[in-house]
């Protein structure tokens, strides 16, 4: 074949594929929509799940997913920001402690969301909170089971490279030039850092929270174990509660309710829900950040 | 200041200077001295053993080839050099008679004391403003919010940028142009009040009319402070400076002041490089 001739072709099977993902997205975002949007209401949007769960609303599984990405968010940003302004601003990039700490956010990263369920329970439950009830409640069992609070811990754990990762670049591209003229105005570099870079930074500070809080919107494995409850009208109140959860939900209503065909249209209500909460949430990010980059950071 | 427009011939750069850039009063005082000052990256030496006087209200220009240790050695006077991994730098720097080098010197009070402009116009983000209140900001030199404002303009009428922005004080820095750009820099560089003024190739980012506006603010600068200007365009360091080092491969070749070390060269390769022979 001619270059022209490969050059074509691979246009084409490009053009192929960009169509097959658009095609796949399209046919599964239609189908959501498609069998979901008849049962959503206000009552749908605001009621507790009734009947064996094949009547009823949702509210307590969105209330308890934004209560947890929330709680999560409050754990990982803080910390998540506070590595990347390490490892880009600070770390000396032959000592051991920087290639120690790196070497665990790359295998963190790896790890499969599952095992972090059973760390989640080992560590967070029966750990830290068998010894919270120990050391405060006499030992009778307060924090020493699965709750809202280690599910978000666990959320932020699970979490966390992403927000290091996406801070850091953001971090990484603040001009070199901007750090010198700090410091060529004699600013110490905790005062480079906190003045010059990070307020630069702030636009992929918010991205790494978005990411997080949508990767982590979307799983249901790591909190099996740790605090989502199966069936649970009332809503969490303290720390220390249960909690309904969107993606657990669906998964629930998808292959444990007692008659799955008679939930099939609220398990697509479902599904639109979550989908649209998720997608809600990216774009307040794409705003944010666009409107940042306009600007030039906040002042 | 005095300001004749009567001008010297320089015959082998073929260039006319105006003879404000002569050496005023015989010079004994150095505000800063290098001495035998060596700067490498990992191996590779970039400043080999400089010696040099930097007199006191009185600009000093570096020039050379691109590549020959100009910005090292520049940077070696404020110790920005520290602020790249891998860099060595050996032997002294007076300011004022103390060694910058020795252990106990404070890094932040020197940089105050030597300010910078560095080649790219590198204004913050921020508003004409907070551009040049930042470093009496974080060194905590004002004490209430009129007496920043005064700093600020101040600063601003130094740099001779007063005019044209004093009614968009609050408007990015990044709306300005180029040569605006660069002398709002040199006005966040003169609001801490330093007593000595580094410009690494201040202009030659800009447009001739600006370069021109950058050299006039040298003039009424050096009354108050100490300039040191690197550039690789000798017409420039002939016509700013009273005194001009030419470095050649890290080393320095020739220091002289300025009308002589175009006129009359003392060294062969200073006159190959200033007739454009290499470089
Ligand atoms: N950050 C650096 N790391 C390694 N080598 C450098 C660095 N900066 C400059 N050099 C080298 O040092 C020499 C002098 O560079 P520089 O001082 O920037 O020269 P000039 O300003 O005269 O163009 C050059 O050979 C350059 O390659
Ligand atoms: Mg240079």
């Amino acid at each position: 074949m001619s270059l022209r001739g490969l050059d074509r072709s691979f246009i084409l099977l490009s053009g192929l594929a960009v169509l097959l993902i658009v095609t796949m997205l399209a046919i599964i975002v239609g189908n959501v929509v498609w069998h979901g949007w008849e049962p959503i209401s206000w009552e749908f949007l605001s009621g507790a799940p009734r009947m064996g769960m094949t009547e009823g609303g949702i509210f307590p599984a969105i209330f308890g997913t934004v209560l947890l990405v929330l709680l999560m968010t409050i754990f990982v940003v803080p910390l998540g920001v506070c590595v990347a302004i390490y490892f880009s601003e600070y770390a000396n990039r032959q000592s051991w402690l920087y290639r120690w700490t790196r070497q665990a956010v790359n295998n963190l990263a790896g790890v499969p969301s599952i095992v972090f369920g059973l760390f989640g329970l080992g560590f967070f439950v029966q750990f830290v909170g068998g010894w919270v009830d120990q050391q405060f409640y006499e030992g009778k069992l307060t924090y020493g089971q699965p709750a809202i609070l280690w599910a978000a811990l666990t959320m932020a754990v699970l979490t966390l490279p992403v927000v290091i990762v996406s801070v850091e670049e953001a971090l990484r591209s603040v001009p070199q030039s901007y750090r010198e003229a700090s410091y060529a105005l004699g600013a110490t570099r905790t005062q480079t850092v906190f003045r010059v870079v990070l307020p630069q930074a702030l636009a992929g500070v918010l991205t790494g929270g978005i990411l997080a809080v949508s990767r982590g919107a979307g799983e249901v494995a790591p909190i099996l174990f740790v605090g989502a409850a199966y069936y649970l009208p009332e809503l969490p109140k303290r720390l220390n509660d249960q909690f309904m959860e969107l993606g657990y939900h669906i998964y629930v209503l998808a292959t444990q309710s007692p008659d799955v065909e008679a939930t099939k249209s609220l398990l697509y209500a479902t599904v639109l829900v979550l989908l649209a909460l998720t997608f809600l949430l990216n774009l307040t990010a794409i705003t944010i950040r666009a409107r940042l980059r306009v600007t030039g950071g906040l002042r | 200041m005095n300001s004749t427009t009567s001008t010297r011939d320089f015959p082998l750069l073929k260039v006319q200077v105006s003879d404000r850039a002569s050496v005023a009063a015989p010079v004994t005082d150095p505000k800063v001295t290098v001495e035998s000052l060596t700067v490498r990256y990992g191996r590779r030496v970039a400043v080999d053993a400089v010696t040099l006087p930097i007199y006191r209200n009185l600009i000093t220009a570096i020039i050379g080839p691109s590549g020959c240790g100009k910005s090292s050695l520049l940077r070696a006077l404020n110790r920005m050099n520290d602020t790249i991994a891998g860099v060595q730098t050996s032997g002294r720097v007076l300011l004022d008679g103390q060694d910058i080098y020795t252990p106990g010197c404070d890094v932040i009070a020197l940089r105050r004391r030597v300010g910078m402009v560095f080649q790219q116009p590198n204004p913050f983000p921020k508003s004409i403003y907070d551009n040049v209140a930042f470093g009496l900001r974080i060194n905590g030199l004002v004490h209430s919010k009129a007496e920043l404002d005064e700093r600020v303009e101040r600063a601003l009428r130094q740099a001779a940028l007063w005019d044209e922005v004093k009614d968009r004080l609050d408007r990015s820095a990044l709306q300005l142009s180029g040569g605006e750009q660069q002398r709002l820099c040199i006005a966040r560089a003169l609001a801490v009040e330093p007593e000595v003024l580094l410009m690494d190739e201040p202009a030659s980012a800009l447009d001739p009319i600006s370069t021109a506006k950058i050299e006039e603010l040298m003039f009424t600068l050096k009354q108050h402070y100490t300039i040191v200007i690197v550039t690789h365009n000798m017409q420039q360091a002939a016509r700013v400076s009273d005194f001009t080092a030419f470095l050649l491969s890290g080393a320095l070749v020739e220091f002289n002041p300025t009308p002589q070390l175009f006129t009359n060269p003392a060294d062969p390769r200073t006159e190959a490089y200033i007739t454009g022979r290499f470089g």
